[in-house]
This record gives C-alpha cells, sequence and structure tokens, in this order.
C-alpha cells in the first residue's frame, strides 16, 4: 500500500518520503515554507527551506533560524524527493511548493492570487497530479475588481481628506497589503507614514533587495499634528488604538478582500472599506485549479465545505484539508510587535 | 438611479453625522424633483408595494447566477441581506442604464399589471444594465426591504438647510400618509401648507429624563433647583402604555403610534369616542388597557399588540381606553403654538362634552405645592400603575421632537434605556439549547454600540421567540457568538452606571437586566448613548 506523497497530519503537510513538513504549524525538523505570513512560518523548526525573496522578513519575524533558500523554478533534493518553488503572486517572496517523487507530482500553492500586482512575482499554473488550494474566498460572492481602480477609489478618498484636513489611516497586513498600498498611493497627494511594523517589515524587504517608495515612520518624536493631510498605513491591530487616537482627525479606511460584503464593513465601523485582496477571488481559484491539469484537489483555508461540494458537483476529485491555516496576522505576532513599533 | 445608487453607497462609507447631511444636500440639490421626493419617501419607510415576491426575485437570480441552488443559499448566508447577495451573483452587467429613480419606481408600480412571465423579463433585461451597487439598491427598493442608515432628523436638517423652510414644518409635513404620486416636492416646499392628507399626525413632543442613578438620587432641592417654582409645573402620571395621536378629521379617524405606524384598526374601542369629537380634534395620549377604574399593566397591552387577530376573548381580556393630555388641534385649527395651560383648558372641554368617559379619559393634573411632595408622592407612582411623572411647563408650546427644558420625565425606575439586541449567545443549563444571553446597544450617532449584556428577565415563550430570530437573523458567527440583525429592541433596567475606558460604549453598568420586550418599538426608537453618558451625572 503506498502512501500519499503529501498528507495531512496534526503537525502540518507532510512528506514521508522526504521526510520534511510543507508549512507546519507545530515543531519539526525540516520545514518548506511557502511564505513568512504567520500562519505559514511558524517559530521553532530546526531547518527550514523558503524563496530567497521571503529571507530577510523569516529572519525579522523569526530571528536567527536556520535557513536555506531557493529561487524559482531552481530544484533541490530532500531525501530523494524533487523540491521547487513556483511563483504564487500572494506577496513578495511567496510561493508554491512542488514536490516530484517517483513520476508523482503535487503541487501545495500555499496562498496565491492571479492578479499581477506589480510587486511579487506573478502567479504561474504549474501541472500536478495533485494541488493542495487555498480558498479563502472559495464563495461566489467574492469577485474582485482590478486593483487600479481600487488605488484610484483610494487616492480619491485620501485627497478629499487631505482637503478637509484630515489624517487618513489605512490598515492592512503588514506584509503584503502595507507595501501594495504603498505602491498605489500617489504621492503627491501628501505625505506617507508607516506604523512601526510595516516600517520594519519594508526594511526587511528592501535588505533583500526590494525597491519601495519613500515613507516615513512614526517614532514617538513625530509631531502628530504634523501628520494632518497626510497618510499612515498601519496594521488591523493597531485601529482604535490610543496610538491611532492620538493622531488629529483621523479618517480610517479598512483595505481586505472582506470589505465586499456591506455587513463585514459595517462591523468593522470603517470610514471606508477597500476591496483589495492578495487571495484569489472565486472565478480566480477555479481557474488556477483547472490550469493545473490536476486529477485531484485538496482544499485549505476559508470556505473548503462549500468549494469542495461545488468542485466535486463540477466532476473535479476535490476534498477538504482540515489545517491551522487562514489565521492570518490579523491577532498573532502584530499585536505583541506593536508595542515596540 | 445611478444618482441615488451612489448616494446609498456614499451614505455608506462613512460614519461622520456632518458629512451624511453634506452628501444628502449635494445630492437633493442635483436630482429633479420627482427623485427629491420618491427619495424622501424612500428615506421615510414609504416603500413602492411589492409587485414581485422574494421568493421570485431569487429564484429568477438564482437561474441567472449559473450556481446550485445550495451554493446560492450558503452565500445568502454569509451575505445576510438578499438583496446584495443578488447583487453580488448575477453576471457582469451587459449594458448600462441612464433612468432615473422615479422612472424606476414607476416601472416597478407598472408591474401590477403585468404577467408573471412579463415580469421575468423585465426583472431580468433590467438586472442585464445595472452595476452592483444599483442592483444592491434596486433589489431593496423592489422586494420592499429598503432601509438607509440615516435617522429622518439627517434628512430634514438637510432639507431645512437648502430650502430655508424650519426643520419642524418639514418633520410635520413629511408625516401622515402621503405617497410621491401625489404630493410633490413642489408641495413640501410651498411657503403654507399644501397638504390635503387628513391623516397627517403632528410629530411628538418628547420629554427628557430627569437624570438620576441609584447612588445620586434627585432631592427635592435639587429638583427645587433644576425647575424652579412649582407653580410653574404641571405634573401627570406617566402611564405604561402606547404613546398615541388620536385625529379625528372631515368624518374620519386615525390613530397614530409614537413609530409613526398607523394602529386605528388594533384599538376599535376607541373609535366611537373619536367618531363623537368636534371636527378637526387632534388629541396626543396614551392608549391603554384598562379594567374599570384601574389602568391595566404593559404586558397585558403587549400581549394584545402580539396578537394577530382581534379575537373577543382579547377585545374582553384587555378592554382598551385612551388617556389623554393634550390637545394639538382644535376646530382644524393647529393649537401647538398656545400654551399648555390653554391646550389643556380645551382638552378639559372636549372631555366633559364627551358621552364616553369610560374611553376617553382625562390624564389627572397631580396637585402638588412643593417638590418634597411630589417627591413623596412619586414613590406611589406604581400603586397607580405609572411609571414615575411626568412634569410640563404650564407656559410651554408643544415642541417637535425630544427638545430640552420644557417635557421631562421622572421615572420612579430610572435606571433604564431602550436598547437593541446585537449579540447572542447560547445560556447554560436549562438554557444550553436557546440564545439566551443578549448583548445589547445603543445609538452612537448611525451607529450602535454596545454597552451591557443581560439574560434574564424574559419569559420562557420569549425567549424562544427571540432564540427563533436569532437562529434566521445570524449576520456572523465568532465561536459561540452570533452578530444578530439589529430588529428587537429591549427595555434593559440596571442599579448603577459608572464609567470605563474597557468597554467602546465608555460605561459599565451594575446588575444589567431585561425589563420587558418592546414590539412597539422599533430600533430606530432606542436610546441614544447621550441618555447613557448623561447618567453618569
Ligand atoms: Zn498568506
Ligand atoms: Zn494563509
Amino acid at each position: 500500500m503506498t502512501q500519499p506523497l503529501l498528507q495531512f497530519n496534526d503537525k502540518g503537510i507532510y512528506c514521508a518520503a522526504g521526510d520534511f513538513y510543507i508549512d507546519p504549524w507545530r515543531p519539526v525538523d525540516r520545514a518548506v515554507i511557502t511564505h513568512a505570513h504567520s500562519d505559514h512560518a511558524y517559530w521553532g523548526h530546526k531547518h527550514y527551506l523558503a524563496h530567497s525573496l521571503s529571507r530577510e522578513v523569516l529572519y525579522y519575524r523569526l530571528g536567527e533560524i536556520s535557513l536555506e533558500t531557493l529561487d524559482y523554478e531552481q530544484e533541490t533534493l530532500i531525501n530523494g524527493v524533487k523540491v521547487s518553488f513556483y511563483p504564487a503572486g500572494h506577496i513578495i517572496g511567496s510561493a508554491q511548493v512542488r514536490v516530484e517523487y517517483k513520476g508523482e507530482v503535487w503541487v501545495a500553492s500555499g496562498d496565491y492570487k492571479l492578479e499581477d500586482d506589480g510587486l511579487s512575482t506573478p502567479f504561474v499554473p504549474v501541472k500536478c497530479h495533485t494541488f493542495i488550494s487555498e480558498c479563502t474566498f472559495g464563495m461566489p460572492i467574492y469577485k474582485w475588481q482590478p486593483q487600479q481602480k481600487i488605488y484610484d477609489d483610494m487616492n480619491q478618498w485620501w485627497k478629499s481628506n487631505a482637503a478637509e484636513g484630515r489624517t487618513t489611516f489605512i490598515a492592512g497586513y503588514s506584509l503584503g497589503k502595507a507595501q501594495r498600498i504603498l505602491q498605489g498611493l500617489d504621492l503627491s497627494i501628501g505625505k506617507v507614514y508607516l506604523h512601526g511594523v510595516i516600517a520594519n517589515t519594508n526594511e526587511a524587504l528592501e535588505r533583500n533587495g526590494i525597491h519601495l517608495p519613500e515613507a516615513q515612520r512614526v517614532t514617538p518624536e513625530l509631531v502628530r499634528e504634523s501628520a494632518r493631510g497626510g497618510l499612515v498605513i498601519c496594521p488591523p491591530s493597531a485601529v482604535g488604538s490610543i496610538w491611532m487616537r492620538r493622531f488629529p482627525a483621523v479618517s480610517f479606511g479598512y483595505c481586505s478582500g472582506w470589505m465586499s460584503i456591506r455587513g463585514a464593513k459595517k462591523r468593522r465601523a470603517a470610514d471606508r472599506g477597500f476591496v483589495l485582496s492578495d487571495h484569489a477571488d472565486w472565478e480566480g481559484l477555479i481557474t488556477a485549479i483547472k490550469a493545473t491539469e490536476c486529477e485531484s484537489v485538496c482544499l485549505t483555508h476559508g470556505s473548503t465545505a462549500s468549494f469542495s461540494r461545488y468542485l466535486r458537483e463540477q466532476g473535479f476529485d476535490a476534498y477538504e484539508a482540515n489545517t491551522q491555516y487562514g489565521l492570518e496576522e490579523e491577532e498573532n505576532n502584530e499585536t505583541i510587535l506593536e508595542e515596540k513599533g | 438611479m445611478k444618482d441615488f445608487a451612489k448616494l446609498f453607497a456614499d451614505l455608506d462609507e462613512t460614519n461622520k453625522t456632518n458629512e451624511k447631511i453634506r452628501i444628502l444636500k449635494a445630492y437633493f440639490m442635483y436630482v429633479p424633483d420627482a427623485d427629491k421626493i420618491n427619495t424622501l419617501a424612500l428615506f421615510t419607510g414609504r416603500k413602492p408595494k411589492r409587485q414581485i415576491n422574494s421568493t421570485l426575485v431569487k429564484t429568477w437570480a438564482m437561474e441567472l447566477s449559473k450556481i446550485p441552488v445550495w451554493l446560492f443559499e450558503e452565500s445568502y448566508q454569509v451575505v445576510g441581506d438578499l438583496g446584495e447577495t443578488i447583487a453580488l451573483l448575477l453576471p457582469e452587467p451587459e449594458g448600462s442604464q441612464d433612468k432615473s429613480l422615479t422612472e424606476w419606481i414607476a416601472e416597478i408600480n407598472n408591474l401590477a399589471s403585468l404577467k408573471e412571465e412579463e415580469r421575468k423579463l423585465w426583472l431580468v433585461s433590467s438586472w442585464a444594465v445595472m452595476d452592483r451597487q444599483e442592483r444592491f439598491v434596486f433589489n431593496k427598493i423592489l422586494t420592499g426591504s429598503f432601509r438607509v442608515g440615516v435617522s429622518q432628523s439627517l434628512i430634514v436638517k438637510a432639507l431645512a438647510d437648502i430650502s430655508g423652510l424650519d426643520a419642524s414644518v418639514l418633520t410635520h409635513r413629511i408625516m401622515g400618509n402621503w405617497d410621491p404620486l401625489h404630493f410633490s416636492f413642489h408641495d413640501l416646499m410651498q411657503e403654507q401648507d399644501a397638504s390635503d392628507d387628513i391623516s397627517r399626525p403632528y410629530p411628538f413632543c418628547l420629554a427628557y429624563p430627569i437624570q438620576e442613578t441609584s447612588t445620586q438620587v434627585k432631592s427635592a432641592e435639587e429638583m427645587e433647583l433644576a425647575l424652579g417654582n412649582p407653580e410653574a409645573w404641571q405634573a401627570e402620571w406617566k402611564w405604561d402604555g402606547i404613546r398615541a395621536q388620536a385625529i379625528y378629521r372631515d368624518k374620519e379617524i386615525f390613530i397614530w403610534s409614537r413609530g409613526e405606524d398607523l394602529v386605528t384598526d388594533k384599538f376599535p374601542e376607541l373609535h366611537r369616542f373619536m367618531m363623537d369629537l368636534p371636527d378637526g380634534t387632534v388629541l396626543d395620549g396614551e392608549a391603554i388597557c384598562f379594567s374599570g377604574e384601574c389602568p391595566l399593566p404593559f404586558n397585558v397591552l403587549q400581549t394584545r399588540i402580539g396578537r394577530k387577530n382581534l379575537t373577543k376573548k382579547i377585545l374582553t381580556e384587555s378592554p382598551m381606553a385612551f388617556i389623554a393630555y393634550d390637545c394639538l388641534e382644535y376646530q382644524g385649527d393647529d393649537i401647538r403654538s398656545m400654551p399648555l395651560k390653554y391646550r389643556r383648558s380645551i382638552l378639559e372641554k372636549l372631555h366633559a362634552e364627551s358621552p364616553h368617559q369610560d374611553i376617553f379619559r382625562l390624564s389627572a393634573i397631580v396637585g402638588f405645592s412643593n417638590w418634597k411632595d411630589l417627591y413623596a408622592l412619586r414613590l406611589q407612582s406604581r400603586e397607580n400603575v405609572a411609571e414615575g411623572f411626568m412634569l410640563k411647563r404650564i407656559e410651554s408650546v408643544y415642541q417637535t421632537g425630544r427638545k430640552r427644558g420644557d417635557w421631562w420625565k421622572w421615572k420612579v425606575d430610572p435606571l433604564s434605556v431602550d436598547a437593541v439586541m446585537i449579540y447572542a449567545q447560547k445560556g447554560h443549563g436549562r438554557r444550553a439549547d436557546l440564545y439566551s444571553d443578549y448583548t445589547f446597544a445603543v445609538w452612537d450617532g448611525d451607529k450602535l454600540v454596545p454597552f451591557a449584556k443581560a439574560y434574564s428577565g424574559l419569559t420562557d415563550k420569549e425567549m424562544s421567540q427571540v432564540d427563533q430570530y436569532v437562529k434566521r437573523n445570524t449576520l456572523e458567527k465568532f465561536g459561540p457568538v452570533r452578530t444578530v440583525k439589529p430588529g428587537l429592541v429591549f427595555e434593559i433596567g440596571f442599579e448603577g452606571i459608572n464609567q470605563s475606558s474597557r468597554h467602546k460604549s465608555g460605561v459599565s453598568l451594575r446588575f444589567p437586566r431585561i425589563l420587558r420586550w418592546r414590539h412597539d418599538k422599533k430600533i430606530e426608537d432606542a436610546d441614544h448613548i447621550e441618555v447613557l453618558r448623561a447618567l453618569l451625572g
């Protein structure tokens, strides 16, 4: 009886043939990491393998770890199993992990999106027998608009806030979303400030050779009044904090795929919700899955039950897996780091 | 329709009152008059009649969306709103439209004469030319579920600002039975009132509570200090019924509740006394159940209101009377600007002439020569089946809405607020399978902020009704907690109140409990955070 090449156990996605894990959530000897988000890159493994563009952020977030890196499409052997990375388009350095053993190919997507965001290397479909796909937004109600449209709305809003002497805040995850927001801003409108966590993340990315637009870190010395008319990018955990309330006349927008539902936007009590996501929408997921020409698809993150049922009805061999993914960032390390920033 | 959809989106995207007024004004200045009055109608709950039932709308949307029924249903579960779900699931539009709101509403009204197949064709082709936001707003209008997070007073404020008419005049003019087909924006804006709506009520004058907490009860001296000479005041018991306006004009009667619902049919016992009033009379008072000379507790009335049909049994068990306390119109003249003592004398005359003294009752004036006496009397409120006192300045005019200064309510159990349930959680033990622990919220501007959790106080039957509501109106699940669509109002009593920086509302309550379920109140009628803040003293 042969085992599946990759299987889900209580520690993560396990490859028995190569004796390694992909994105494990409990300490293991050998971890292959799709990307540096905290629900995928946990602390405490003996040895890490990740994409080279994740290097500095991983060091920043996890400290001194034993890390080996690969570029996209570069191959390595782990106990005779071929492992390589392909672009996932999710955040800078995010990768799909391709695993090949005795002619059988599996791909673990990590998180991905299909739109080219201009920062991360665009998603590439990889042919495989089994595709482990995320489906955070695996409901047909999620349909994204092109990012330029969202950037235009964002800048328009910032401009009118600035005209009224308000300080604009945009909340988004510190790794990925924050850099996309920064990239989309029209810097002629005013000055851009970064929450400490985001400034740290950007510095880490710059050490990795990524060039990002200039923005000022919010330090304790910053005269808050001078930020009037400017725009502050902050992580979701900073919303409503004393840190944020010290700024004058705050108007705050929230940036997330969840903002496409009116109720979700209301509950955030945001002045504005911007539907900008680093995950694939419904159509994106289906397109990506078809493009892999896979025989089986295994779903993680979010609406796994509905999405796998739908795929099965469409003739796919689809099933859901229980994982610890999807608790993206928010309540994890951000809050702790915030104290320092 | 584009402008209206944009208005809705813009209002949705700000929490700031001033910003909302600015958006409303810009909209009203820009759109044609017909759209203005249609917007006003929609924003004040005057929806066009529903011509296609939601089930059909849903079925047709499902066909177009090309997804299985179960997935549509699950999407609906996630979104929590049918109109929005449909807007999100329909295929991309094939074109665009530039019909006005008025034209769309006319088309909706025209559906009445169409066959089902024709309606379907109309709906499918309408959706095909709308973008997502237009579809959303359109669906809400079509299915009769249009609601907007803007209070009537904001709209009135915006209209008053652009027209130069007084806000209280406008508040009055937009009350009652009108529809945009027969009442134009021009009519609304006339220097002289142009309405021929004989049912139209006046805006209710509302009282402010005398602020007290259990540790800071107002003494007689403090009352003296705050309100001055007792002779300038009229005290009446505060009745525990339903505030109502009784109108008799042109041989027709109308009874309006405070929530602006026409409830004439709910209280047949009151009809005869109203028909025997002089033509052109409007009374303000309390509809309340009576047994002999004794008012019955509120829950008797509540049971009666809860029933669909007024059976003989109900009519005998909970007979109604009307305790009148003000006269707003006499012989067809609006006398609200006359002082209370004058209006009271008219009221007494009307009462004396009425052959229906058992139904038409006068709210007795409680005599007192100093605040100490009244203070002592107030403690007997419960024996009088009253909630405390109403204090009204004898020289006061009948104000529009809640204005500070002339009318006060001095409740015997002053620590209570009307609040909206927003979260629910399953209970323990006996209630383990019921959503019986609730979180309540009051308004802070246009937002509901949670301020208290309470679980005791409802009967088992009420609890299972609330449980049903929770299950059918869940917006979101967080572990054991469900976010519930705001819809139910409860009166929450408590022992004390403290400042609290840990709570979003800025206050924490001591021993909050549910006093009763206010079926008679809409969520807009719930209290504002200012009421709680004021209690902090
Ligand atoms: Zn991620
Ligand atoms: Zn993830």
